[in-house]
């Protein structure tokens, strides 16, 4: 056997114990990362593992966990920084733009900040506005950070592997609700570069853009489309940036029809992006407008009812299949 | 390499022997506090303790029957703080605290109705349903919420000091925060700020010894909080949260010099939470031991057992007052479960103030 069945949260703890494992200045620092084995059991056995002073239990004390990380990369450790979630990031900002981001660059290239920041964002089930941020765009906006959003167990280990072996600072974001969704992985070592695309489906008449859970909706909705006659192809970024546009070029002029599936809220956000990217690659290739499926333009509420009808949903990125295709 | 975390597993305090509320041991602070109070609202105050452990216990309930989702933080066991403390400030005083916020509505009086409907979801929810557990708020009790990112919620209660301050009204107001969130940058920013302006702040760390899984041992460099109080220049006191007297008292003493010469104070009540962090965590990184020895004090226990030493209260009024309370609770769930759910034009409404 070459392969084995892992979980996605398995996947992203070999990626760090390996990484740890072959380079020594690797180290975890975050909140419940090591006696608790983390939040949601990433870090699993990696205490036991690798001890106090590389698997480094913190105070809720965020932007200073994060900015030590920022200062120990400058003079030669490699930190994988764990947020319990992304939306505590939120304190930490300061450190992740004005310093994680543009050391290198205003240093005049003297000091790489080869760190990694991960863990899990956006929405999970009715934990309310604060808990619930979609960050992406934020971070995708800065110059001197890369971001990277695994949809699969074996991209969140080869992605994982690759950002802690970057020598930039990187951005990952996990999904909670992907942690116990299991994958083929290959045995032994093996990464997958920054900034690739995967074509996870392949179709003729529209092209899906969709990462990390929005990914699996669009999956799950296959059925649906086949239904209604829809034939999709599905295009998982995986890394945001540096985006492979290539991929999406491709796919777009071959369907000659796009829908961007994003989790967060729809002014500013990851799919203007891509749709301004695919206007300006593919605009003589298109047959219609592209379309974007979003989180609605309100905070997240409590009420699963509101909370439903706030988020993308699988109907609605139907819908608009169809629209593309002239079809409603 | 010398380890930075010591891995000091399940040997926090709870030692059983703390000094248990007893007419015999009185202090004669106690004892005069208990005669300004007197019987019925000592008894109020009793009530309202009953009623946070009866609402939480129907709050895990609901839980598991998936009336309630997202996260769930629970009080019992703090329900001397919230108990004491709210029964010696004024209706227009300021309260922010955190997502642990179940207690602290109840003890303002808010209606168990309204908290559990916000629960539930429904828009009769004292955040019409768009909250959650974590987020409380109330405007007509002054309880500026209910906040889910550690330590965000001392600026907040800083800024209804200073309005009062600002407006030279006598109003205090009460920031409750975890013993986690004093490792927040905001929490020293705000006692500085508290200090430098002489603003009605006080501000109370319900010492509960754990953020998370993290003990107050491997978290924090100092543990007697007070010391940090000193460090910005104001007052700190400890209290024993545990103790509804002692809690009614350190605020009842604190408000009474503020209000008309406004100062921050620094209060920290060691207390305990029964469960674990939130409805997901099984708690497992403390011994039974501990959380043994901590019910052996436990707040409501305590103050019955004075009720009953001062003949205030017998066991038949013990068990009609506790079926009164879980009427009360029971009631709470039938008027949410009645209660409509949001329209849903409500998912547009309010991310803008007219
Ligand atoms: C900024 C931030 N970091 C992390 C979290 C996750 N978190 C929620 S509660 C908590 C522990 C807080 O402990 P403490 O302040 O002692 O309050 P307690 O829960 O004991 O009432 C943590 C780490 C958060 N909500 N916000
Ligand atoms: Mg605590």
């Amino acid at each position: 056997m070459d392969s084995q069945t892992i979980t996605y949260r398995e996947a992203l703890n070999q990626a760090m114990s390996e990484e740890m494992e072959r380079d020594e200045t690797v180290f975890l620092i975050g909140e419940e990362v090591g006696e608790y084995n983390g939040a949601y059991k990433v870090s699993q056995g990696l205490l036991e593992r690798f001890g106090p002073m590389r698997v480094v239990d913190t105070p809720i004390s965020e932007n200073g966990f994060t900015g030590l990380a920022v200062g120990a990369a400058m003079v030669g450790l490699r930190p994988v920084v764990e947020f319990m979630s992304f939306n505590f990031s939120l304190v930490a900002f300061d450190q992740i733009f004005s310093n994680a981001a543009k050391t290198y660059y205003m240093s005049g290239g003297q000091f790489p900040i080869p760190m990694v920041m991960r863990g899990p964002g956006g929405p999970a089930a009715q934990v309310g506005a604060q808990h619930s941020n979609c960050l992406d765009h934020c971070f995708a906006n800065s110059p001197g950070l890369k971001l990277v959003m695994p949809s699969t167990a074996r991209d969140a280990k080869g992605l994982l592997k690759s950002a802690i072996r970057d020598n930039s600072p990187v951005i990952f974001i996990e999904n909670e609700m992907l942690y116990g969704i299991s994958g083929d992985m290959p045995k032994g070592e093996f990464l997958i570069p920054l900034g690739e695309a995967e074509v996870r489906v392949s179709g003729k008449d529209v092209t899906i853009v969709a990462s990390s859970r929005m990914a699996h909706m669009v999956l799950s909705g296959l059925p649906e489309f086949e239904k209604e006659g829809i034939s999709v192809e599905l295009v998982d970024p995986r890394t945001i940036k540096p985006l492979d546009m290539e991929t999406i070029s491709r796919s777009v002029r071959k369907t000659h029809r796009a829908v961007i599936v994003e989790e967060g809220h729809p002014f500013a956000g990851i799919g203007a992006e891509y749709s301004h990217q695919i206007y300006s690659a593919c605009f003589d290739d298109l047959d219609a407008p592209i379309a974007r499926v979003t989180q609605a333009d309100n905070p997240l509420p409590y009420s699963k009812l509101l909370e439903a009808a706030s988020l993308p949903s699988l109907e609605a990125v139907v819908r608009a299949a169809k629209g593309v295709l002239y079809r409603d | 390499m010398p380890p930075i975390a010591v891995a000091e597993k399940k040997t926090n305090g709870g030692n059983g022997k703390a000094k248990l509320l007893s007419k015999k041991t009185l202090t004669a602070q106690q004892k005069e506090a208990i005669k300004q109070l007197g019987r019925d609202k000592l008894i109020g105050m009793f009530r309202a303790m009953n009623l946070i452990r009866s609402f939480e216990r129907r709050c895990e309930q609901m839980y598991q029957q998936r009336k309630i989702g997202g996260f769930l933080h629970l009080y019992m066991g703090q329900e001397a703080l919230a108990g004491g403390m709210l029964s010696a400030i004024h209706s227009d005083d300021y309260v922010t605290t955190s997502y642990r916020d179940h207690g602290i509505a109840l003890a303002l009086g808010i209606s168990p109705n309204v908290l559990m409907a916000e629960l539930f979801g429904k828009v009769t929810g004292v955040s019409r349903g768009k909250g959650g557990s974590m987020h409380f708020f109330s405007k007509e009790y002054n309880l500026l919420g209910g906040h889910g990112i550690v330590g965000g919620q001392i600026p907040i209660g800083l800024g209804a000091a200073f309005r009062a301050k600002y407006l030279g009204t006598d109003q205090v107001s009460l920031i409750f925060l975890g013993d986690g969130a004093v490792n927040q940058g905001s929490f020293h920013e705000c006692l500085n700020m508290a200090s430098i302006w002489k603003l009605p702040a006080i501000f109370i760390i319900e010492n509960n010894q754990y953020g998370m899984g993290t003990s107050v041992r491997r978290s924090t460099s100092v543990q007697d909080m007070t010391l940090k109080a000193q460090g910005y220049g104001m007052e700190g006191i400890t209290v024993d949260g545990m103790n509804l007297l002692d809690c009614y008292m350190v605020v009842r003493d604190a408000v009474k010099t503020r209000r008309k010469r406004p100062s921050p104070l620094l209060v920290e009540a060691k207390t305990y939470r029964y469960r674990g962090h939130s409805i997901s965590d099984p708690g497992t990184y403390r011994a039974k031991e501990e959380i043994e020895n901590y019910h052996k004090v436990d707040p409501i226990l305590q103050v019955r057992r004075l009720l009953q030493e001062l003949d205030w209260l017998d066991d038949e009024s013990a068990k009609a007052l506790e079926k009164e309370v879980r009427k009360e609770v029971d009631d709470a769930v039938t008027f949410a479960e009645e209660s409509p759910l949001p329209d849903p034009s409500e998912r547009e409404r309010h991310v803008y103030a007219p």
